[in-house]
């Protein structure tokens, strides 16, 4: 008759509330993470010891890829609303307000001003598909030289916006001294770069490679 | 909660039926084993995110008004001419005609090398106190060359160097041995 009474408590635990929780938790995370930004092109960068960390705040992106055309980004669609204004007014484009919505979504775009216009008709998914033949660079800070216009806008968009650059390892080297000298100008302050790397092992370091 | 009552469909405790009860619990063991493994994955991932990069600086124009920098005494400068297809043409001092060919696995015991034998022959109040090293990428060499390079210095810990365009007193001398059959190693 005792024995009756006493319940047998199960020792299964109940993991609904811990299944409510992590799921809330996953979901947190997945909408919280921010993808990194698709790049204009496709770059396989070279490998360097440094492991700084790049913020992708305040970030003025030149990319060049393996044919050495050179692409232009920066971080947020607000600035890049800005920019893409400050551009059309000085340069009188002429450029729609669709056409400036789809610089802002863009990821980044390489193209000279006069063809500008024709890159900006596509939405940013089909931009990829455009022929872009790459923002004219040389090692002179006249007309040509279209990256320092662009840099010098993005200065003025964007004052704290730190100069990084992402090369292709098979990008030839007069293309890369035209960015670095256009860089190296005191008007655009860039002289303090980063190049985006991968990482490598440090042989200095005690975990010693090979 | 997530369980149903299921004590009345198998007919009771004494009812004697020989029918299993099956229970409709399901166990969430597994679905909250793969919802961990997710956060884990999209934690590390939002953090990882940053890329990594190398610091450059470049020099700006120099102002006139500026002192000029100290000069540098030929037997402490190595100057790397970045060559085609990943080789590096070398030479000691300022003017030498004694050119090298080597590649990126080996220029580092020629940098050690050098920079062993700068410090052995600084003397006190020197302003010069380790190599300097010039490079002279030229065109032929490609963006991984010149990232390698500066990557090497890092790595060496060679602290003064510069890069310059190559003249074209050096393309010929690079020209010349090439030619003449320098030792080239198998490119890689």
């Amino acid at each position: 008759m005792p024995k009756h009474k006493i319940a047998r408590k199960s020792t299964a635990v109940d993991m609904t509330a811990m299944c409510d929780v992590s799921f809330l938790l996953l979901t947190f995370f997945m909408l919280a993470t921010k993808f990194k930004p698709p790049d204009p092109v496709e770059v396989v960068t070279p490998a360097s010891i440094s492991d700084t960390k790049v913020d992708e705040k305040d970030l003025m992106l030149i990319t060049i890829d393996k044919n050495g055309r050179v692409f232009f980004d920066m971080d947020g669609v607000q600035t890049k609303k800005e920019l893409i204004d400050a551009i059309d007014k000085d340069r009188n484009l002429g450029l729609t307000d669709q056409e400036k919505v789809n610089f802002a979504l863009s990821s980044g775009v390489g193209v000279p001003f006069n063809q500008l216009r024709s890159l900006l008709k596509l939405p940013p998914s089909e931009q990829k598909s455009f022929n872009s033949p790459g923002i004219p660079v040389d090692t002179s800070l006249t007309e040509q030289n279209e990256l320092f216009k662009w840099v010098a806008y993005g200065r003025v968009t964007n004052p704290q916006a730190r100069l990084s650059v992402k090369g292709d390892g098979a990008a030839k080297y007069p293309v890369v001294r035209a960015v670095f000298a256009t860089l190296a100008n005191k008007k655009v302050q860039g002289h303090k770069f980063y190049a985006v790397t991968s990482l490598k092992a440090d042989p200095n370091k005690p975990e010693e490679e090979k | 909660m997530a369980q149903l009552d299921t004590s009345s469909s198998g007919g009771g405790k004494k009812g004697g039926s020989k029918t299993k009860k099956l229970s409709t619990r399901v166990d969430l063991t597994p679905m909250v084993d793969l919802a961990f493994l997710l956060i884990t994955f999209f934690m590390l991932t939002t953090t990882m995110n940053k890329p990594q990069a190398m610091q450059i600086n470049m020099p700006v124009e120099r102002d006139p008004k500026d002192p000029p920098p100290p000069e540098v005494p030929a037997a402490k400068v190595l100057t790397l001419i970045l060559g085609a297809n990943n080789t590096i043409w070398y030479y000691e001092g300022l003017e030498s005609p004694e050119i090298k060919n080597t590649d990126y696995q080996e220029i580092r015991n020629i940098l050690l090398d050098k920079k062993k034998r700068v410090e052995a022959i600084v003397r006190p109040g020197d302003k010069i106190t380790s190599v300097v090293v010039i490079i002279k990428p030229t065109d032929d060499s490609n963006y991984k060359n010149v990232i390698d390079i500066l990557d090497e210095m890092a790595i060496d810990k060679i602290g003064t160097y510069t890069m310059v365009p190559v003249t074209p007193q050096e393309m010929a001398l690079v020209d010349k041995f090439k030619n003449a059959g320098a030792t080239t190693p198998a490119a890689n």
